[in-house]
C-alpha cells in the first residue's frame, strides 16, 4: 500500500512543479484571486461568502425575534428596509414572517454551516494537513465555489422579489411549497429557492468528490489514515455524508419542480384549494418528507462533524495533551456517519407514517446517542489534567462541547417517539437543534477561524477582543436558546407569528421579550468579531511560524504559503498528530514531521522499533 | 437624516474599535511580549469566568425552573398523557444528571488545569476500561429509555377500541372543521371533488347515505372516560392536529387519512376547578406550517360527563337538514325521503 501512495505522490509533485512554473509567469489578478484554483484562496472565498450569509441570516432572525418578543411594538422604523412587508399598522406582514423564518433556516443550514464551514475548512485544511500541494482537482474546486456563488446570487435575488422568498419553512414541505395559490412565497420565490438549491447541491457534490479523492490519494509520505488529524477524518466523513445524501435532496427537489411546473402528482393528491379541486391524485406528501429527511438528517451531521473535528484538534493542542482515545474518536465519527443515514424518520413520528416505522427509527436514533456521548467524554478526558491555554479558539471549543451536551441531552427526549408526540414542532425542538447543531457548529466555525487565522492571513487576531467576543456570545447563546426549552415544555408551537390567540400559549410573554433582547445583544457582539477579523487581516501582528505550538503539518509552511504550499519538498510524516507533553520530550509538543530517530528521549518502546523503518523511508 | 446618523455612528464605532485594538496591541508590546505567548496572562481570569458561569448558570436554571414550573407540560388530561409525561420526566431527570456532571467537569477543569509555565500536562492517550465503561453505560441507560418509550408508543398507536367515538377533523387554510357520525355513529364517505362553498367537507351524499345524519358543530365535544378516535384529513396543505392537554399530535395530510385515538380523563369543568381558572378551555392548534394563518387555527374542545355529552350529541341537527336546499340541488334518487328519514327525531 505504502508504495502505491509514494508513487502517486511523486506524480503529483511533478504535476505541481509544472504548476509552479506557471506561477512564475505571474498569474493574472483574475486567475489568482477570482477564478483561482488554489485551495487556500477558494477556502477564503467560501469564508467571506459564508460570513456575508451569516450576517444576512442573523439579521433576518433579529427581525422575526422583534415580532415574537415585542408583538405590540411599532415596526414602522423598518419600512426603509422592508417596504410594504411592514403593514399599514406598523406590523410585520404575516406571510413575510414565514419568509423570514424560512430564509433564516435555509441560509444558516446550507449557506453558512455547510458551505461556509465545510467549504472553508475542508478546502483550507485538507491539503495543508495531509501534506498535499493542492486539491486533487483545482478546477473542480474552483467550479464548486462558483456554483455556490451562483446559488447565492439566486437566493439573494429571491429576497427582493415582490411575492417574497420561499416561505414554507426550510423543509419546504409540499403541498404548501408546491401550490403558488397556497401562499405568495410559493410562487416565484419557491422557484428561485429550488434553482438555488440545485446549484448548491452541484457545488457541494463537486467539493465533496474533491475532498474524498484528495484525502484518499494525496496524503504525503507516511501519512497513513491512522496518523490523520481528527479534523481530516471529520472533513472526510462529512464529504462522504454529503456525497451520498445530497443527490437524494436533488431528486426530491426535481420531483417538486415537476409537480409545480409540469402537472405531475408525486407529492399531491386530493387537494381542494382556492375554490377548485385540483386534478392531482395518487401522490404523497409523506414521500417528500422521506426524501427530504434522507438528506436532512445527514445534513445536521454534515454541519456538526467539521465542528467536532476542529474542536478535537484545538482542544488537544491547547490542553497540551494528546486527544483522549484517538481511535475511539475515529470510531465514533464512523459510527455517527453510518447511523446518520438510518435515523431520518425520527423527524416524522407524527407525520402519519406507519407507527411501526416509528418504533424502528426510535431504536436507531437512540443508538446514535452513544457515539456522540463517547465524543463528549473523550473531550472531557482530554481537558483533565491538561495544561490548558486559553486562546479564543480554545474558549470557543470548550463552548462547543458545552452546547453539544446541552443540545444533545434533549435529543434523547425527542428521539423517543412516545415523548416526541407532545414535543414535536414545539420550541423544545427549536431549542434542541439550535444548541446542538446551530450554535455548536457556529462555535466550531468561529473557533476554526481564530485558530487558523494566522495560517490564512499570516497575521494574528487580537486575543483580548476574542475573549470579550467569546464571553458575550457564549452567555448570549445560552440566554437565547435555553429559555426556549421552557416554551417548548409548555407546548408553544414553532413558526407561530403570535401566540396570543390561544389560552394555552398566552404565558411567557416576558420570557419571549427576554429571548429577543438577548438575541439582539448577542448579534451586536458579533460586530466585535467582524471588526477583529477584517482589521487583523491588514493590521494584525505578524504571525509566528507556529503560534499555537501545534503538531500538524500546516504549521511547517511559510507564513504566506504560495500556491503549492511548501516551497521545497513536502515534509514526510512519522508520527500521529497528538504527541503533546510526551514524557521525556524537551518541548511539550513534537510535530508530525519529526522522525522518531530524533527523539530517542521520549520514544515509547514500540516507537523505537519504527526507527529502522524510517531509515528505509529516507532512502 | 437618519441615514447620516447611522453612517456617522458606524464610522465612530469602527474608529473606537480600531483605537481599542491599537491600545491592546501596544500594551502587549510595552509589556515586553514581543514573542507571542498564546493566552498571554489571561489564564486565571478565563478559568474563573468558567466557574462563575457554571455557578450562576445553574443558579439561574434552578431559580427559573422553579418559577416556571406551573407552565410546564400543561396538566395532562388523557390516559396516555400521564404515561408519556412520566417518561418525559424520567428522561429529563436522567439527562439532567449527565448534563450537570459533564458540565461540572467541563467548567471546573479549565480553572484547575489552566496553563502554568512550570507544569506539564498528563500524558494520557487512552484507557480502554474507562472507554468501554462510558460506552456501555449510556448504551444500557438508553436501552431502558427506549424500551419505556416503545411500551407506551405501542399502546398509543395500537388500533382504537371498537366502541370508540369517531370524530372527523379536517384542516384547511385556515381553520379546522369537525364532523360527527350522527345517529348511526358512522361518518359518511367524502370525495374531494364534491367540495364547494356549501359542502365544505366534501360529503358524498350520492355514494354514502350515512352522510345524511352527520352533523358539523363549531366546537369539538368529547365525553370523559370514553376512547375517542380522531379521523384526520386535510383539504389543501399539511396541517397538524395538536391537542396540548391531551398529548395528541398527528399531521393532517391531503390524500392520506391519518388517525389518533385517546381517552380524555378530565372534563372542562374539572380542569377549570383544578387550575382555578374559570376561563379555561381545551384547545386544538395547528403545528405544521400551513401559511399565513397558521398561528390562528384555533378550535375549542369541550369535554363533559358522558350523560351531558349524550344530551349534546342528541340535540345536534344534521348538516343535511340545515342545508336542505343543497341536498335538493343534488337531485339524488329518493333524496327527500332519505333526508326525512334521517332527520326525524
Amino acid at each position: 500500500m505504502a508504495t502505491v501512495n509514494i508513487d502517486l505522490h511523486h506524480s503529483v509533485e511533478e504535476h505541481v512543479h509544472h504548476h509552479d512554473e506557471h506561477e512564475h509567469h505571474h498569474e493574472s489578478f483574475i486567475r489568482k484571486y477570482i477564478f483561482s484554483e488554489d485551495h487556500k484562496v477558494i477556502a477564503k472565498q467560501f469564508l467571506f461568502t459564508g460570513i456575508f450569509w451569516a450576517i444576512i441570516g442573523g439579521l433576518l432572525s433579529i427581525i422575526f425575534r422583534l415580532q415574537l418578543g415585542f408583538p405590540e411594538a411599532n415596526l414602522e422604523f423598518l419600512r426603509p428596509i422592508l417596504g410594504d412587508w411592514i403593514t399599514a399598522q406598523g406590523k410585520l406582514d404575516q406571510n413575510f414572517y414565514l419568509a423570514l423564518v424560512t430564509m433564516h433556516g435555509t441560509i444558516m443550514v446550507f449557506f453558512v454551516l455547510t458551505a461556509g464551514l465545510s467549504g472553508t475548512f475542508s478546502n483550507f485544511l485538507i491539503p495543508l494537513q495531509i501534506g498535499a500541494r493542492d486539491m486533487a482537482s483545482g478546477f473542480l474546486n474552483m467550479l464548486s465555489y462558483w456554483f455556490f456563488f451562483l446559488s447565492s446570487v439566486v437566493m439573494f435575488i429571491s429576497l427582493f422579489i415582490e411575492t417574497g422568498p420561499a416561505s414554507g419553512g426550510w423543509v419546504v414541505y409540499p403541498p404548501l411549497s408546491a401550490l403558488p395559490q397556497a401562499m405568495p412565497g410559493s410562487g416565484l420565490g419557491m422557484t428561485l429557492w429550488l434553482i438555488s438549491m440545485s446549484l448548491f447541491i452541484v457545488s457541494s457534490l463537486l467539493g465533496g468528490i474533491n475532498y474524498i479523492t484528495t484525502v484518499i490519494n494525496l496524503r504525503t509520505e507516511g501519512m497513513s489514515f491512522s496518523k490523520l488529524p481528527l479534523t481530516i477524518w471529520a472533513f472526510f466523513l462529512t464529504a462522504v455524508l454529503g456525497l451520498l445524501s445530497f443527490p437524494v435532496l436533488f431528486a426530491a427537489a426535481l420531483l417538486l419542480i415537476f409537480d409545480r411546473s409540469f402537472g405531475t402528482s408525486f407529492y399531491l393528491s386530493e387537494i381542494y384549494i382556492n375554490g377548485e379541486a385540483l386534478h392531482n391524485v395518487g401522490g404523497s406528501p409523506v414521500l417528500y418528507q422521506h426524501l427530504f429527511w434522507f438528506l436532512g438528517h445527514p445534513e445536521v451531521y454534515i454541519v456538526m462533524l467539521p465542528g467536532l473535528g476542529i474542536t478535537s484538534e484545538i482542544i488537544a493542542t491547547n490542553s497540551r495533551k494528546p486527544i483522549f482515545g484517538y481511535r475511539a474518536m475515529i470510531g465514533s465519527l464512523l459510527g455517527i456517519t453510518f447511523l446518520a443515514f438510518i435515523v431520518w424518520a425520527h423527524h416524522m413520528f407524527v407525520s402519519g407514517m406507519n407507527p411501526f416505522l416509528g418504533t424502528i427509527f426510535m431504536f436507531l436514533t437512540l443508538i446514535i446517542a452513544v457515539p456522540s456521548a463517547v465524543k463528549v467524554f473523550n473531550y472531557l478526558a482530554t481537558l483533565w489534567r491538561g495544561n490548558i491555554v486559553f486562546t479564543p479558539a480554545m474558549l470557543f471549543s470548550i463552548g462547543l462541547v458545552s452546547l453539544f451536551i446541552t443540545g444533545g441531552v434533549t435529543g434523547i427526549a425527542l428521539g423517543n417517539s412516545a415523548v416526541d408526540i407532545q414535543l414535536h414542532d414545539t420550541y423544545y425542538v427549536v431549542a434542541h437543534f439550535h444548541l446542538v447543531m446551530g450554535a455548536a457548529s457556529f462555535f466550531g466555525m468561529v473557533a476554526g477561524i481564530y485558530h487558523w487565522f494566522p495560517k490564512m492571513f499570516g497575521r494574528m487576531m487580537n486575543e483580548k477582543l476574542g475573549y470579550v467576543h467569546f464571553w458575550i456570545t457564549f452567555i448570549g447563546v445560552y440566554m437565547v436558546f435555553f429559555p426556549m426549552h421552557y416554551l417548548g415544555i409548555a407546548g408553544f408551537p414553532r413558526r407561530y407569528y403570535s401566540w396570543t390567540n390561544f389560552n394555552a400559549f398566552d404565558s411567557f410573554a416576558d420570557l419571549n421579550a427576554f429571548i429577543s433582547t438577548a438575541a439582539i445583544i448577542t448579534m451586536a457582539a458579533q460586530l466585535i468579531f467582524l471588526f477583529n477579523f477584517f482589521y487583523s487581516i491588514f493590521r494584525g501582528r505578524l504571525a509566528p511560524a507556529n503560534p499555537w505550538r501545534s503538531n500538524t503539518l500546516e504549521w511547517t509552511t511559510p507564513r504566506f504559503p504560495g500556491h503549492g504550499n511548501w516551497p521545497g519538498k513536502i515534509p514526510t510524516v512519522y508520527r500521529w498528530p497528538y504527541d503533546y507533553s510526551k514524557p521525556g520530550a524537551k518541548e511539550d509538543y513534537i510535530p508530525q514531521h519529526i522522525p522518531y530517530s530524533e527523539t530517542p528521549e521520549s520514544n515509547l518502546p514500540h516507537e523505537n522499533e519504527l526507527i529502522a523503518l524510517e531509515k528505509e523511508f529516507a532512502k | 437624516m437618519t441615514g447620516l446618523l447611522v453612517l456617522t455612528g458606524s464610522i465612530l464605532l469602527v474608529a473606537a474599535f480600531a483605537l481599542i485594538y491599537r491600545i491592546l496591541t501596544l500594551i502587549e508590546i510595552a509589556k515586553g511580549r514581543q514573542d507571542y505567548q498564546p493566552g498571554g496572562n489571561s489564564h486565571a481570569i478565563n478559568g474563573v469566568l468558567f466557574i462563575l458561569f457554571f455557578i450562576v448558570g445553574f443558579g439561574l436554571f434552578f431559580w427559573y425552573s422553579g418559577k416556571a414550573a406551573e407552565n410546564f407540560l400543561p396538566e395532562a388530561a388523557s390516559e396516555h398523557g400521564k404515561l408519556t409525561d412520566r417518561l418525559f420526566w424520567i428522561t429529563t431527570g436522567i439527562t439532567f444528571v449527565v448534563f450537570f456532571l459533564t458540565h461540572a467537569l467541563l467548567f471546573l477543569s479549565p480553572y484547575f488545569f489552566r496553563y502554568r509555565k512550570d507544569r506539564k500536562a498528563l500524558w494520557w492517550p487512552d484507557n480502554t476500561k474507562l472507554e468501554v465503561a462510558w460506552t456501555v453505560v449510556p448504551a444500557i441507560v438508553l436501552t431502558i429509555l427506549i424500551l419505556g418509550g416503545w411500551w407506551i408508543w405501542r399502546d398509543v398507536t395500537a388500533p382504537a377500541p371498537d366502541n370508540s367515538l369517531e370524530v372527523e377533523i379536517v384542516g384547511k387554510q385556515f381553520n379546522w372543521m369537525v364532523r360527527y357520525g350522527g345517529k348511526d355513529g358512522k361518518i359518511g364517505k367524502h370525495n374531494f371533488r364534491k367540495i364547494d362553498a356549501t359542502n365544505q367537507l366534501g360529503m358524498d351524499f350520492a355514494a354514502d347515505k350515512s352522510n345524511f345524519d352527520d352533523f358539523v358543530p363549531r366546537e369539538i365535544h368529547l365525553p370523559k372516560g370514553r376512547s375517542v378516535l380522531l379521523k384526520i384529513r386535510a383539504r389543501d396543505v399539511l396541517h397538524s392536529v395538536f391537542l396540548p392537554h391531551f398529548r395528541v399530535k398527528m399531521d393532517a395530510v391531503p390524500g392520506m387519512p391519518t388517525s389518533f385515538w385517546f381517552t380524555p380523563t378530565k372534563t372542562t369543568e374539572e380542569m377549570r376547578r383544578e387550575l382555578n381558572d374559570p376561563n379555561f378551555n381545551y384547545e386544538l392548534a395547528c403545528t405544521e406550517i400551513c401559511g399565513q394563518g397558521h398561528f390562528a387555527m384555533r378550535m375549542v374542545v369541550v369535554v363533559s360527563e358522558p350523560e351531558e355529552f349524550e344530551k349534546w350529541y342528541a340535540s345536534q341537527e344534521p348538516w343535511a337538514k340545515q342545508n336542505a336546499d343543497y341536498i335538493a340541488s343534488l337531485n339524488l334518487e329518493n333524496s327527500k325521503e332519505l333526508a326525512a328519514l334521517f332527520n326525524q327525531k
